[in-house]
């Protein structure tokens, strides 16, 4: 046997969706948080009820990465289907624990093998005919526990916490991880290099969330009031979420009233005229969608842009165009969403990179929208968005609403009555309004998509409509400057990366790989739309610089080229990564040495 | 008549907005003075009102009335996704949607169908002149089969009629009315400004410049020629008394919310406005006999609306700050542990 690996290895568990299999894999990934050991799941799903291929792969590293590892060490096979496939992807060395009744005739030799008679052990030591199905996915977690030595009192922990609010299943489920446990001990010696120990120093103090859990928090800390939804993969859980903390923190039980209001619309564009119209009216109000809920929402988002209504609206992005692959993440949606509608539309964007920044964006895009009184998008993706990550402790808000400039009954009394709507009065772009209720004669507009002046009356007047689209793009400008900088992180490195969202925790990675490899990259992660200056002002501190995406037309390294002095132009590069898969650090750290290598 | 101040101190006046910029003699410009009437007389606060419209000549009319109330004149077809939206916001406002039959029966039926099925608390009046107007004379889907454009061609497919749809879905108030019937329209309108739920009163109003011919079924001579009111309809508002002296027998009296009254005198057939599957009998019927059936079809005031069922406090949701929305920090650090 090889030097022993600790704490550094990929579980790869190949089952069929609708079996439970994703309740034992999240057992599992708690029980081994649980022993200080950082863990990054990854949840690959079809779009499919039951009985479809489905893998969970749980990556555990010592330093804490959180990106996707196309390595697997050990495979957990218990679905027939893609098992000969599964075998290919298990790295040599590695450990495969497989359903015994599978066929190993010509397999692989340089892996390890554990056969499990899962199906007999579920036949004969569960009782429950109608839980057998589901429990029988719980044996493996003993096996693996066996298998890397993971302490009883860590499993029992990690089944505990995962039936937080049903402790009634604890004890059936802790029964069927001990026939796996106990077969595990009865039949098998170690022959594998893998095994878990308890650490202390990564993970203190953080937390797993999913991304919609964090947007969800986010967006309740907010103060949204009205939320319009219509179901769609992988954005649905954003609101079901804001559903389930809204009944728990918005619900007064003496008067049965509840503080938010959470519409089921018939579709997007219901959805999103829900929440113009609630924004219209003073509430703060948001959707949250995904590709071919956002395409819907165009037509409104220009009317919200263009009438000067707040709204957020969360796009959790996957893979297009049309129908895509609705289960797997994508970052495609950029330059679509930033000119989403008709004519000349630029939107506020936010892009949050951590599950962290899901939380505080999505509460500060409420502020944003009504300050700057426009839609304010909030791009996640499906990766961010559904799966569990590692983040330190959210904080709690210690900053006020900010609602804009609104005009109240006394201000009009003040001001005499003389305002108007879309007035530039403070030079910066931004008009002030009044809400609909405001008792006031003068208070009162006609809201409208069509041409108005600065009165908010109709009117096709060539001046008039030049102006005010001048003043939208001086408000943009406004905005501009007062969005959430890049994060840049820089030591004086000829070459430069520049990345924004999920792909940030592969970059994280690939950077160290590459100045383990004597190559420092400084990083640059764009965080909003419109860019920031400093985005330009990095390129020309460096020689090179890479923008990293994944989308296949390089959508962000467009728009980066699209502000840049043309005399930069020629220093992007383009790395983009567009397989619905995650993107792992070697589809950056790879091509980068390669490019590199390259005379310029 | 115009210096009259009304329960609000305001005079008529005051209900007015921007001079019409649609054709002479349309429709609609008659159903903006009943509109301005009817708000007139309830005493409506203007600042209270929502004036909610899509796309299309009648969703231009709200410019034309109440010029001090906030207007929302949105996108073509989803007049009720920002009304529901507007509500939900702060429910202690009018809502007051106008749309036309192109906004509502064509691009606008899915929304219409929703607004209805949530019974959103709101006045939602089609004013229907079976044509697209603003794109010069198209028909619209609530144009009768066999009906004619000015140039002659015909209609070939099956009208939708709101009203119908509306009572198959189980909306909450059904009325028919024509512009040019003021005595029917402004009790109606008032009727359903007072309703709690959704309101759809559909105006057929003729559209002078491309659908007031010989061989269109929504001129003016047709439906005066056609129209038959299932009773006269007059509204006594809460805060006036009621004294109804009619024959026993005679009248039927619908009492609202806000402690309104619809009173109903019968005209021939006795209409029951409160059994829905007699008020689709009653459209069919007169459609048969190539009638146009108006007056109160249908009123239901015991449903809850839209608001109550989502347990919405009165007070706007628009007007709640971080106390209200934000849970506490012990809350907070509870809600955070548990992620644990």
């Amino acid at each position: 046997m090889t030097e022993p690996i600790v704490n550094d290895l990929t579980i790869q568990a190949a089952t069929v969706n609708g079996s439970g299999s994703q309740t034992a894999n999240l057992v599992l990934t708690r029980a081994i948080f649980h022993m200080g050991i950082p863990v990054a799941p990854k949840n690959v799903f079809p779009s499919n009820i039951e009985g479809l291929p489905t893998w969970y792969q749980l990556r555990i590293t010592p330093e804490g990465h959180m990106a996707r590892s196309d390595k697997v060490d050990i495979l957990i096979a218990f679905n027939v289907a893609t098992w000969r496939e599964d075998l290919k992807t298990v790295r040599p060395g590695g450990a495969v624990i497989h359903e015994e009744a599978f066929a190993t005739v010509d397999a692989r030799t340089d892996v390890t093998y554990y056969p499990v008679p899962f199906s007999k052990l579920a036949k004969a030591k569960i009782q429950s005919d109608t839980l057998r199905k589901q429990l029988a996915n719980m044996i493996y977690v003993g096996v693996v526990g066996g298998l890397l030595g993971i302490p009883w009192e860590a499993l029992e922990h990690g089944v505990k916490r995962q039936f937080l609010s049903k402790p009634k299943a604890v004890q059936v489920n802790l029964d069927a991880i001990k026939v796996g446990h106990d077969y595990w001990q009865d039949n098998f010696s170690k022959q594998d290099p893998y095994r878990l120990e308890p650490m202390t120093g990564v993970v203190e103090g953080k937390v797993l969330v999913e991304g919609n859990q964090a947007a969800a928090l986010g967006a309740l800390m907010g103060g949204v009031t009205v939320v319009a939804w219509y179901p769609i993969t992988p954005s649905s859980s954003l609101c079901e979420y804001l559903i389930a903390y809204s009944d728990r923190f918005r619900f007064d039980p003496t008067t049965s009233e509840k503080n938010i209001s959470v519409v089921q619309a018939e579709d997007e564009l219901a959805a999103v005229g829900m929440a113009i119209g609630a924004g219209w009216a003073g509430a703060r109000s948001m959707t949250s969608t995904s590709g071919p809920g956002i395409s819907l929402m165009a037509e409104f988002s220009g009317l919200a842009y263009y009438a000067e209504v707040p709204v957020v609206i969360f796009d959790i992005q996957r893979i297009g165009p049309s129908t895509g692959l609705p289960t797997r993440t994508s970052q495609a949606d950029i330059g679509f969403v930033y000119t989403l509608s008709h004519g000349d539309t630029k939107h506020l964007v936010l892009l949050p990179g951590t599950v962290e920044e899901c939380y505080e964006l999505a509460r500060d895009a409420f502020d944003y929208a009504d300050r700057f009184q426009t839609p304010v998008f909030v791009l996640s993706d499906l990766d961010l968005g559904m799966n569990l990550w590692m983040t330190p402790e959210f904080k709690y808000p210690e900053k006020q609403f900010d609602r804009g400039k609104v005009l109240s009954k006394e201000d009009l009394e003040r001001l005499a009555g003389e305002w108007g709507r879309y007035r530039d009065v403070d030079g910066d772009g931004v008009p002030y309004r009044t809400l609909p209720g405001t008792d006031h004669p003068a208070a009162g507009y006609f809201t409208r998509g069509s041409g108005h002046d600065e009165q908010a009356r109709y009117t096709e007047g060539a001046d008039a409509y030049a102006r005010n689209m001048d003043r939208l793009s001086h408000k943009l400008e406004t905005a501009r400057h007062a969005l959430p900088p890049p994060v840049v992180d820089e030591s004086g490195a000829p070459v430069g990366l520049i990345a924004f969202g999920s792909t940030h925790a592969a970059v994280i990675e690939a950077r160290e790989t590459l100045a383990a490899a004597g190559k420092s990259i400084d990083y640059l992660r764009v965080r909003a739309l419109p860019l920031s200056d400093d985005v330009a002002a990095f390129v020309a501190r460096h020689a090179h610089v890479y923008v990293v995406e994944q989308n296949r037309d390089g959508q962000l390294y467009d728009l980066i080229r699209l502000a840049l002095p043309p005399e930069l132009v020629g220093r992007l590069r383009s790395i983009r990564h567009y397989n619905g898969q995650p993107i792992p650090a070697v589809a950056i750290s790879e091509p980068l040495m390669q490019l590199e290598a390259v005379p310029a | 008549m115009s210096t009259t101040l009304n329960r609000v101190g305001l005079p008529r006046d005051a209900y007015k907005g921007a001079a019409t910029t649609l054709c002479a003699g349309c429709g609609h410009n008659s159903i903006t003075n009943h509109m301005i009437k009817a708000l007139y007389e309830l005493g409506v606060e203007p600042h209270l009102l929502a004036k909610m419209s899509g796309i299309g000549c009648s969703s231009k009319t709200p410019a034309y009335f109440v010029e001090t109330a906030h207007g929302f004149n949105g996108v073509h077809g989803r007049m009720p996704a920002l009304t529901t939206g507007a509500h939900l916001a702060n429910r202690q406002m009018i809502m007051l949607g106008v749309s036309g039959d192109g906004d509502t029966a064509s691009i606008g039926i899915g929304q219409f169908m929703h607004l209805i099925r949530r019974n959103v608390d709101c006045t939602y009046i089609i004013e229907d002149n079976g044509t697209y107007g603003l794109t010069k004379g198209q028909f619209s889907a609530t144009a009768d089969i066999g009906s004619m454009q000015k140039k002659g061609a015909v209609n070939t497919f099956q009208p939708i009629d709101p009203c119908a749809v509306a009572l198959a879905l189980g909306c909450s108030f059904v009325a028919r009315s024509f512009s040019g019937d003021g005595k029917q329209v402004v009790p109606l309108i008032k009727a359903a400004i007072a309703h709690r739920g959704t309101a759809i009163l559909d105006i057929i109003s003729p559209c002078v410049t491309f659908n007031d011919h010989d061989g269109s079924t929504k001129s003016y001579s047709w439906v005066k020629d056609h129209e038959e009111s299932i009773a006269d309809v007059s509204f006594i508002p809460f805060f006036e008394e009621v004294h109804v002296d009619y024959e026993p027998g005679t009248v039927r009296d619908v009492q609202l919310h806000d402690g309104s009254h619809i009173v109903l005198k019968k005209l021939g057939e006795d209409h029951d406005p409160t059994d829905r599957r007699a008020a689709i009998r009653v459209i069919e019927e007169g459609r048969a006999e190539g009638h146009l059936v108006t007056g109160l079809l249908y009123v239901d005031t015991k449903m809850d609306d839209f608001a109550t069922t989502e347990h919405i406090p009165q007070r706007p949701l628009r007007d709640l700050g971080e106390d209200e929305l934000r849970m506490s920090r012990d809350d907070f650090a509870q809600f955070m542990s548990e992620f644990a």
